[in-house]
């Protein structure tokens, strides 16, 4: 299974990668060595085979409805580029900020 | 509805896709609070940021409400289900994915009947219904470069409920959302609340050709905000796509946006990218395994939903389905019915007050049921009074209008103002041979055959009491005297 | 006291509780023999404030009486983990400068066993490599020497944690393992690591690489220190829906040394091409030492061993691509500005991410996308489940399972890197481990020709840690593995 670079690029743009023309043609073909030698997967037949999502033999475990978490937004925004925060206080909101979205 | 085009005639072809917001303390995999209204960012976890290393925990009671509400649309509870990634970026989408539910739903496979004007009904299928995370929320007017982000939404659980594309009309797609708020309302499982944005509905339209059976093109028009808006949209979109079919042109598969201002649909820039979400099931979580007899549980604790109580209305109150359909579509609205309609003799007459005056007065004020100036047994007290035939009908809107106005009750009102009926014969009797005594010329006209007189005479006899006379008791009396 | 660092945990333990030095003393041996081996590169940050904070804390304790399991034990913690108010980075560009406001299940347990914290050890970038030259923060040197005297790798991704282990430099480490990060460093660099059963160690705060084969782990000294780390780590954790509700018990207790009447498998599969005779030699030696310790050797067979490796390389991209999504440059970590939304998430991304990270979001993003799903992801998720069967077949047979744990010991930086595919083979007999679910053990078990380590590696049936740390102590008994890096 050897890929293109258009099919690179597109792979890229669904990944927020940022991929410079000259890149794909070397990324194309790493990532195409790996397609052709996981093919080999296809000498099996798993037709009658469940796919495995997880190993744990238990069932989904649930929680109370109960507030137990958030209310720290001077933590939550702690890390963020260019937070703006309502005022200085510890348990004020803000907001994160990104470019300009037109919708 | 038919469009009808310059190169014949069109029908519509309407599936919906609601997003629920689940009435929960907490979110669907966090334990932020899950309330409206706060301040930005202040109900967020580091789970709802999509911080490194943090998992969702599913929120039992958000299952429980999805189950109900499967259970209140006539679906399957399907015991396994699963929770899927479905992949995108967004601004305010944390974690780069929405836990979602794809190829495995919780609910599969119900119904709604929606009433129709005229008494009239149709069911339209409901494919599936799902558990998700909402997303935060973007402001895009608060800086003249930069979207704002607020994430106290992120989390908080929707259901996604999807109808079969079986609905041909805006009309149908109305009594479709109110149906669907009616159920959601009177199961406590979301507040219905579209212009806070708890119920969100996005529109999939599409046209073809009168009699022929495969699907159009269709285009989504996404988050509109009120039921009425829902319509307009869909009226909108179906013309606009008859009149590029027949100018020549094709409908392109789109999302597109509801400019209410405008009212027209337009293209969504933002959403222009070709959508490959790249599904798989989330590893943070097992599958949702149910217990059968939890599900049987919540099945004996469903209250009496809108068609049922509808069906009970028409049958024990003996009320027109129209009416009755009226009095349900509000879970509220039928217990206020019901309580003044209790032990009466003449329930119809209550439905009709509560339909025509009571929803009339509220309307006006801007109120409903809850708050109304009224209350049931208020009312009930006023209709005590016409039954007992202490005051009249005619008299009777009259208190009410004070009822309204003053809160007071009807019996303290009609003992105020001396509304109260006279009955006693001695006092209609006098009434009576005073009107005669003053109007002797048309007395005589009328015996001499113009029977037609008597109604006048009956408003004469009518004014003179202040209108509080019995009326049927006047008829009786007046029709012996002028008989001579 | 510079004898202080020479001892193993349990000495060091022992030696707090008689007071025979104090949790201080210990903090500043350690910081530095920290300090004199920076030229390995083993951490990304060094706490050693935070390390003697901790230890007077410890010694608090330990003065009432009121020792905990681990009181003033200094441990590098792989920085994987976050840690609260400590630069967590994932070894990322992308997550430099990130300081977490909440702390991991695994170092909360940790800490709350009284551990202290010398600081953050360095990795493969989102744990993705076997060598540790994929970190943003520089490669990690193995303190071991080939007699060319090249710098070696220490394998990975929990390289840093090899490394400062093996150079005993921390008294233990945490390490996380999701085709072999834990097992082959260990190998590589002589020291024991042990990879749990899946939901064992909760998953809470780490780094997430592959959702569903991460699992945290202890690399240490010997397999008691490991019993002993993995007995604080362990625990169910209410916050990880994939963390198992079992009791934790007493991992020292299980080190009998018995292992009389104890079934072990030899799996054909595992005898690859190409497989150098000393590793060869190894495997036969290991299996010499448990018959000799009265144990019976079962050949057993795990047909479908081959196909792990493309399995792996198709699910762990996947879980990958998906979860690395979150580092986009709005809430944390870097931010490459652009002139739109989409520009400078691509923007962010492209400069944030390393070249093996990029490469194995665009495989994941690939094998997710419409078209793909079928033929790459749902079949890798079914070969799975012919891998898992594989080794549930086996236990009808056996107890434990034994092989080598790398195909080679370590080579030196700039080999193995032709192209991607020789790289991933280093996990070759470790990543089935992580398809299963199932514990794995790697002792250092004997040296190569060129003087370097090897390790055997012991897979256990799922939750049965006592078992592999019982065998995995016959082994490491019967070994006599003395030989240290640098001697």
């Amino acid at each position: 299974m050897s890929l293109d670079q258009a099919t690179v690029a597109r792979i890229a743009v669904l990944a927020r990668i940022k991929l410079p023309e000259a890149d794909r043609e070397k990324m194309a073909k790493e990532l195409s060595g790996i397609l052709d030698w996981v093919e080999m997967l296809k000498e099996l037949d798993t037709s009658k085979v469940e796919p495995m999502t997880s190993t744990v033999e238990m069932v989904l475990p649930q929680r109370a409805d109960k507030v137990t978490d958030g209310g720290y937004p001077a933590a939550i925004l702690a890390n963020a580029t260019e937070p703006v925060r309502i005022s200085n206080t510890e348990e004020a909101g803000g907001f994160f900020t990104v470019p300009k979205v037109v919708e | 509805m038919i469009i009808e085009g310059k190169t014949g005639n069109w029908e519509l072809v309407i599936g919906l896709e609601v997003h629920a917001q689940v009435v929960s303390n907490a979110k669907l995999f966090s334990g932020s609070s899950a309330a409206f209204g706060a301040e930005p960012n202040t109900q967020v976890s580091f789970v709802d940021a999509a911080f490194p290393g943090m998992l969702p925990v599913i929120n039992a009671f958000c299952v429980e409400q999805a189950i109900k509400t499967g259970l209140g649309i006539e679906a399957t509870i399907n015991e396994v289900s699963v929770f899927d990634r479905k992949n995108y970026f967004y601004a305010d989408l944390p974690q780069g994915y929405q836990i979602s539910q794809f190829t495995r739903p919780i609910v599969s496979g119900g119904r709604l009947v929606l009433d129709l004007p005229g008494g009239k009904t149709r069911e339209i299928g409901v494919t599936r219904l799902h558990m998700e995370q909402d997303a935060g929320k973007s402001i895009h007017d608060q800086h003249p470069s930069k979207s704002y982000i607020d994430l106290n939404r992120s989390g908080v659980c929707l259901m996604e409920i999807v109808s079969e594309p079986e609905i041909r009309t805006p009309e149908e797609a109305g009594a479709y959302l109110k149906k669907l708020r009616a159920i959601l309302r009177y199961l406590g499982t979301c507040d219905g609340n579209m212009e806070e944005g708890s119920m969100r509905c996005d529109a999939n339209v599409s046209v073809r050709r009168v009699g022929t059976t495969e699907f159009g093109t269709r285009c989504e028009i996404k988050n509109v905000n009120s039921i009425r808006y829902v319509m307009q949209a869909i009226e909108y979109e179906a013309t606009r796509q008859v009149e590029l079919i027949e100018d020549g042109g094709t409908v392109k598969q789109e999302t597109r946006l509801w400019d209410v201002s405008k009212g027209v649909t337009r293209s969504m820039r933002s959403k222009e990218h070709a959508h490959d979400y790249r599904y798989f099931p989330d590893p943070d979580l097992l599958p949702l395994v149910l217990d059968p007899k939890e599900i049987a549980r919540i099945k004996a604790e469903m209250p009496e939903l809108p068609d049922a109580k509808k069906a009970r209305f028409v049958d024990q109150y003996k009320l027109t389905p129209y009416d009755a359909s009226v009095l349900v579509a509000e879970k509220e609205q039928a217990a206020f019915f019901e309580e003044v309609a209790k032990g009466r003799k003449d329930p119809k007459l209550a439905a009709n007050w509560v339909i025509v005056e009571l929803f009339g007065a509220l309307n006006k004020q801007g109120k409903d049921v809850t708050n109304s100036p009224v209350s049931a047994k208020a009312l009930a007290g006023l209709l005590d009074l016409i039954e007992n035939d202490t005051i009249s009908g005619r008299i009777a809107k009259d208190v009410f209008q004070i009822m309204v106005e003053t809160g007071k009750d009807a019996a303290s009102i009609v003992e105020e103002k001396g509304l109260k009926q006279v009955t006693d014969t001695g006092a209609i009797d006098a009434a009576i041979a005073k009107v005669m005594a003053e109007n002797e010329a048309k007395v005589a006209e009328y015996r001499a055959g113009k029977v037609t007189l008597f109604g006048w005479f009956v408003g004469q006899v009518m004014k003179g009491t202040g209108g509080k006379a019995n009326p049927a008791k006047v008829n009786e009396i007046l029709k012996a005297k002028l008989a001579g | 006291m510079a004898g202080i660092v020479e001892l193993t945990l349990a000495q060091l333990r022992d030696g707090l509780r008689a007071k025979k030095f104090s949790a201080v003393e210990v903090a500043d041996a350690y910081i530095g023999a920290v300090e004199k081996a920076r030229d390995l590169n083993a951490f990304i940050v060094e706490t050693p404030d935070l390390a003697r904070e901790q230890a007077k804390a410890a010694d608090a304790r330990l003065a009432k009486g009121e020792g905990r399991d681990l009181e003033g034990v200094p441990l590098g913690i792989k920085d994987l983990f976050c840690t609260k108010g400590v630069q967590t980075t994932a070894a990322s560009k992308i997550l430099k400068g990130y300081v977490p406001q909440y702390e991991s299940t695994v170092t909360s347990n940790l800490f709350g066993a009284g551990a202290t914290m010398l600081g953050k050890l360095n990795l493969d970038e989102f744990a993705m490599g076997s060598a540790n030259i994929t970190s943003h923060f520089g490669n990690v040197k193995n303190p071991w020497k080939r007699k060319d005297g090249k710098d070696l790798v220490p394998g990975g991704s929990s390289g840093g944690s090899a490394a400062a282990v093996a150079a005993r430099i921390v008294a233990g480490a945490t390490g996380t393992d999701t085709g072999g990060s834990i097992r082959q460093p260990a190998s590589l660099t002589g020291i024991v690591g042990l990879k749990p059963t899946y939901g064992r160690c909760s998953r809470w705060g780490i780094v997430a690489f592959a959702s569903s084969l991460d699992q945290a782990g202890p690399m240490a000294r010997d397999v008691r220190d490991a019993a002993i780390l993995l007995k604080a780590m362990a625990g169910h954790d209410p916050k990880d829906s994939t963390s198992v509700p079992r009791p934790v018990p007493d991992y020292e207790k299980a080190l009998t040394g018995n292992v009389k009447g104890l079934r072990f498998g030899i799996p054909k599969e595992y005898r690859i091409d190409g497989m150098p005779a000393e590793i060869e030699k190894l495997w036969q030696q290991g299996i010499e030492w448990l018959k000799a310790a009265g144990a019976t050797p079962v050949e057993i067979s795990l047909p479908h061993t081959k196909y792990a490796l493309p399995t792996y390389y198709i699910i762990a991209p996947a879980e990958a691509s998906s979860n690395l999504a979150r580092y986009d440059g709005v809430r944390y970590g870097l931010r490459v500005p652009g002139s739109s939304l989409d520009e400078m998430y691509e923007n962010t991304r492209a400069e944030g991410f390393g070249a093996e990270v990029r490469r194995r979001i665009l495989i994941g993003t690939y094998v997710l996308s419409a078209g793909y799903y079928d033929a790459y992801y749902l079949k890798a998720q079914k070969v799975r489940t012919l891998i898992f069967q594989d080794f549930q077949k086996a236990w009808e047979q056996c107890d434990v399972i034994l092989t080598p744990a790398t195909p080679s010991a370590a080579f030196a930086i700039g080999e193995n890197q032709d192209d991607p595919l020789s790289m991933y083979l280093q996990d070759v007999f470790t990543v089935p481990v992580n398809l299963a679910g199932l514990p794995g053990l790697s002792v250092p078990a004997g040296l190569s020709a060129e003087g370097l380590p090897l390790g055997l590696q012991l897979i256990g049936k799922p939750f049965d840690e006592e078992t592999l740390l019982r065998v995995g102590g016959v082994v490491e008994t019967a070994a006599n593995f003395t030989a240290r890096p640098g001697a």
